[in-house]
């Protein structure tokens, strides 16, 4: 750690000065070049093809639901190209830094890595990713034209973004923090972490995470209140259920958040000593309030991959879900437990026996309601006709990898076990284990599952299958080694290594790394290549799975407006409900469907959002200020924006659905 | 099908490359019971995981679509007997598991004083534990033995067979004291206490070292743990006594304590014997005042407004002292609630509560410094999460 020192503060620029630019290390200088040159490309490239207004119209400013989904999306897939890397520099460091050996990190930029790697997967990488899923299905499963607040959808998006932009920036400006991606005080604060690192963390959260809650509202109000008529709670589809689920525990936690993270800036703006060691502040303090927040988080971010399992093995399968009640309840009890474990990520700061055991407790029970949803899948197999598309291959590798990781974490819960785990890589190993094994999965299933209702096309399976692969070969090559290395005592974040005995292990992981590497590759081959086979690959059905929920009732890709006429709900499956009484598309009678229009606040939000953040971040005082100003200013004017809905005229949905007739009676005759 | 052949293979390749999976055989009696407690653990989910797994490849095989042999109810999907035992399975199980871990969390609790050295062997009536204090520093750990008057850096040892007590703190960030093949890890952090009992069962030198990233010379952050018999454990600590680094005493400890990675084993033959509790109290300084004394003004009330004179010596601010000014908030006081005057007043007025002289480190003259921590002491300090 350098100790603090003096850093001129210009009113200009604040701390921002030549030397704040990373010059002098050739991996970020080269990582720059390459950014730089394919951001120049993109760029030309869209002017080239006057793609801008394109964009700007169709998808910056829309609110529609679903073009939001794919973005979230999009997103997610570019960071969690960031987020691998990351992930790849570490491996090669680990398996390299041995018999005297250095690595070719130094610690200063080791330890951002491991930082940035953490938070760009959790929060830039899972988190659009599953809310670019639920964003995009729910409101298609629940028979709603959009989400309650498409405006707010569309600002959610962009401040998502805007976090994202600021932990990007940190790369080429300044630095990211070197804390670990929870960034326990004492260290993180200004005392020992003096420079820019954790306030670009704090701010890249701080920015995020309005998007995250407002989302969470957003997607629960859609849920409790634009259900199609008939759709009881307990008709919902589990996917939805889940959803409902997630977004309440992201209403109730990221809250925690926003004001833990917002004591740390006090602590490190203004002195104050919440998190300081002395003048009555409390470390600890920190540790707890974060974790009431990360606990639920990871729920947050299963939850919907259970329910993405549970939509597939109905689907693939050709059977009614087993236990859809039990499923619906494990699904709850999980949600409120969630929130009472979360001292197991820290037996070891010495809590009282009674304290560890009770959190050990609740921890466990925890696999209880998750034990049930595993069997409820393995039920739903039992007497199925399994068709092996990728997202039961998906499936079934979960549940096999899903059940050693759950177990590895069971025995975490017991805290004179976890005394002897605690920080190891066996820790790693486990969590890597749920969540690659558990969301990663999850959501690779629902790419590929929803990718056709989207875009009008499937996947390519040969790509698809290749991608699945790799990633569970690569996982098990990746973690199994530190399952070991965790039971031979070896703790995380090292960067240099003495013994030389651990040194295969971690070549090992590396090798996995690399195959998982394999497995991106593929599913961008597959992407692409997709795109090239799209006519072969068309979806004209709506139905392309023979699945059962209402999101398969419209085209592919839906009409903006969804459905013509709001379906009317009688079970729980409502499509394969449909098909099964001979359900009869309606076709005329259609009348106009009124609908938001677009706008471009919400990316004007996020933009001052980030400037903001920026100025906090450098100490730029004035365009902290400035970017406030207009924040609240475009806030404010947005809301005397009465020009903000219209209607489809009636023939235009009229042609839209005559054209879909057209194509599923050609399927019928072809 | 694949995954669990891999699996299979793996302890036997861990066998093959004759890697030491120290959490698995430890040398330490607390190590070894928390060693049994993965394995009865691991077993008693394994009971139900490996059924699992096994009916997962079984089902997705047997009821793959091309086998038109197999049954297919595409509407059944409910069963109240399998629903019972998909809940009650687990159940039990949790219940067995739930039982032990909170009999094992009670009798493994790193703050309960040994009751065994080993499974056969109890501890003596009158023993008296070798006591340890341990201080984190950037980046490397202190030892000290109050009961020989010596102090150790990098280094560490204790008489196999002996109950140690630990008493551990940290004098910037957390750290996590973790000595594998003794005991499980607790962590050290500054301005609290926290505290283990374990005992070294075999001769050896072990490894320990910090398992809570503290920075950027954290991979250093290392140590020998050496089990020696009593016989060598005494020529150990006559070996410390006859160590050349002079009396670890505060101003050295100052010296010590700032950042610095992959430090020499160092001797100190003496030691402040109030330093431990001048780090924990975070007094090492001359002129700060302890926490334990400013929690001892508190629980009387607190001074009024003479606090404000105070404040400068509660702050921990080492890197202003050093001249490296902090960069980021200042010290800020809050005077809004009385007058210049009354503060100016208040700060030349003899200082007194309830009419008793205060003492702490840190007052102006007329007051005489005490180089020790007060004898008002509150309970063992000890990190709540209450």
């Amino acid at each position: 750690m350098v100790a603090p020192t003096n850093v001129p503060v210009s009113p200009i620029f604040g701390r921002l000065t030549l030397e704040s630019l990373p010059f002098h290390e050739p991996i970020l200088v080269a990582t720059f070049a390459v950014v730089a040159t394919g951001g120049i490309v993109v760029l030309g490239l869209l002017t080239y093809f006057r793609l801008w207004g394109y964009l700007w119209k169709e998808w910056f400013t829309s609110v529609d639901h679903k073009k939001i989904g794919i973005m979230y999306m999009v997103l997610g897939i570019i960071m969690l190209l960031r987020g691998f890397a990351d992930a790849v520099m570490m491996r090669l460091q680990q398996a390299m830094a041995f018999n005297g050996s250095d690595g070719y990190l130094p610690a200063h930029h080791y330890d951002q890595v491991f930082t940035a790697h953490g938070v760009i997967m959790i929060f830039f990488v899972a988190m659009p990713l599953v809310t670019g899923l639920m964003n995009y299905v729910v409101p298609l499963q629940i028979g709603a034209r959009d989400v309650s607040f498409p405006f707010l959808n569309n600002f959610s998006f962009w401040m998502t973004v805007g976090g994202a932009v600021l932990i990007m920036m940190s790369l080429f400006i300044g630095e990211f923090a070197k804390t670990g991606w929870l960034a326990y005080p004492p260290l993180s604060g200004i005392s020992y972490s003096p420079d820019v690192g954790v306030d670009y963390y704090i701010w890249g959260l701080q920015v995020a995470g309005v998007g995250t809650t407002l989302s969470g509202v957003n997607l629960i109000c859609t849920i409790v209140k634009m259900r199609a008529p008939g759709m009881t709670m307990m008709k919902m589809p589990v996917f939805t259920w889940t959803s409902l689920c997630t977004n309440v525990l992201i209403v109730a936690t990221f809250p925690v958040l926003t004001a833990v993270l917002a004591l740390l800036s006090l602590d490190r703006y203004v002195g104050t000593n919440f998190f300081t060691s002395d003048l009555g502040g409390s470390p600890m303090l920190y540790v707890n309030l974060i974790w009431i927040w990360g606990h639920p988080e990871v729920y947050i971010l299963v939850l919907p991959a259970f329910g993405i399992f549970s939509e597939v093995t109905s689907t693939f399968t050709g059977k009614r879900l087993f236990g859809y009640t039990s499923m619906v309840y494990a699904t709850v009890v999980i949600t409120i437990l969630s929130y009472l474990v979360w001292l197991h990520h820290f037996f070891t700061m010495g809590s009282g026996a009674s304290v560890n055991s009770f959190f050990g407790i609740t921890t466990m029970i925890i696999s209880i309601p998750t034990g049930a949803k595993m069997f409820n899948w393995l039920f739903t197999m039992y007497r199925g006709r399994i068709r092996f598309e990728v997202p039961m291959m998906y499936t079934v590798a979960f549940m096999l990898t899903f059940a050693v990781g759950g177990m590895t974490g069971v025995l975490l819960a017991v805290p004179p076990a976890d005394f002897v785990l605690h920080n190891s890589l066996f820790l790693v190993a486990h969590f890597h284990n749920v969540i690659i094994g558990g969301v990663v999965f999850g959501l690779f299933a629902g790419i590929y599952f929803w990718f056709p209702k989207a875009f009008g096309f499937r996947l390519d399976p040969f790509w698809g299958k290749m991608s699945f692969w790799f990633w569970l070969v690569g996982y098990w090559f990746a973690f199994t080694p530190l399952y070991v290395l965790g039971l031979m005592g070896v703790t995380r974040r090292l960067r240099v290594f003495d013994d030389p005995s651990l040194q295969i292990w971690f070549q090992i992981a590396a090798f996995g790394a690399f195959l998982v590497a394999l497995g991106i590759l593929s599913f961008i081959i597959q992407i692409g290549v997709s795109i090239l086979k799209r006519d072969q690959l068309r979806d004209t059905t709506g139905d392309p799975w023979d699945a059962r929920t209402l999101e398969w009732a419209t085209s592919s890709p839906p009409p903006d407006y969804n459905f013509a006429f709001t379906p009317v709900i009688h079970d729980s499956d409502a499509w394969w409900d449909m098909k099964k009484r001979g359900y009869k598309r309606p076709l005329t009678g259609y009348k106009p469907i009124h609908m938001p229009k677009n706008t471009g606040t919400g990316v004007l939000l996020a933009a001052c959002s980030v400037a903001m953040g920026f100025g906090l971040i450098w100490y730029m005082w004035w365009l902290a200020a400035l970017s406030f100003i207009a924040l609240v200013a475009i806030a404010i004017g947005h809301t005397f924006n009465y020009n903000r809905d219209f209607d489809i005229p009636a023939d235009v949905v009229t042609r839209t659905e005559e054209e879909r007739t057209r194509l599923l009676a050609s399927q019928v005759n072809a | 099908m694949r995954r669990l052949r891999f699996l299979a293979v793996l302890p036997l390749l861990a066998v093959l490359c004759g890697c030491n999976l120290v959490v698995l055989h430890p040398s330490g009696d607390i190590a070894a019971q928390q060693r049994d407690l993965i394995v009865i653990s691991t077993i008693l989910m394994l009971l139900i995981i490996i059924p699992v797994m096994i009916t997962t490849v079984l089902f997705a095989w047997k009821y793959r679509k091309g086998n038109t042999e197999a049954k297919y109810e595409p509407d059944w999907h409910h069963s109240t007997k399998l629903e019972l035992l998909i809940w009650s399975a687990p159940l039990l199980i949790i219940i067995c598991l739930g039982a032990l871990t909170w009999i094992a969390t009670h009798l493994l609790d790193p703050y309960r004083p040994l009751d065994r050295i080993s499974p056969t062997q109890q501890v003596a009536a009158g023993t008296k534990p070798l006591e340890v204090q341990v201080v984190a520093l950037d980046w490397k750990w202190l030892f000290i033995y109050p009961e020989y008057g010596v102090a150790t850096l990098n280094e560490m040892a204790a008489p196999v067979d002996r109950p140690i007590t630990f008493s551990l703190t940290a004098s910037s960030v957390m750290n996590s004291f973790f000595v594998p093949a003794l005991a499980g890890q607790i962590y050290t952090m500054p301005g609290m206490e926290t505290k283990l009992h374990a005992v070294i069962n075999k001769a050896g030198t072990y490894r320990g070292f910090s398992a809570n990233y503290s920075g950027a010379g954290f991979t250093h952050m290392q140590f020998e743990f050496k089990g020696l018999s009593t016989a060598d454990f005494d020529g150990w600590v006559a070996g410390v006594k006859a160590g050349k680094d002079g009396a670890l005493t505060r101003q050295v400890y100052l010296q010590l304590e700032r950042p610095s990675e992959k430090v020499p084993v160092h001797f100190y033959p003496t030691v402040d014997p109030a330093l431990f509790k001048a780090v924990v109290n975070m007094c090492v300084e001359p002129g700060k005042m302890c926490s334990s004394d400013m929690m001892a003004l508190d629980a009387k009330g607190g001074l009024g407004l003479d606090s404000a004179r105070s404040m400068l010596s509660l702050t921990y601010d080492k890197y202003a002292r050093r001249g490296s000014t902090v960069f980021g908030g200042q010290q800020t006081f809050v005077v809004g609630l009385c007058a210049p005057e009354d503060l100016s007043a208040a700060a030349s007025a003899p200082l007194s509560v309830g009419g008793a002289r205060v003492i702490g480190g840190g007052q102006p003259a007329g007051f005489t410094p005490i180089s020790a921590p007060s004898a008002v002491q509150l309970p063992t300090l000890r990190p709540s999460n209450i």
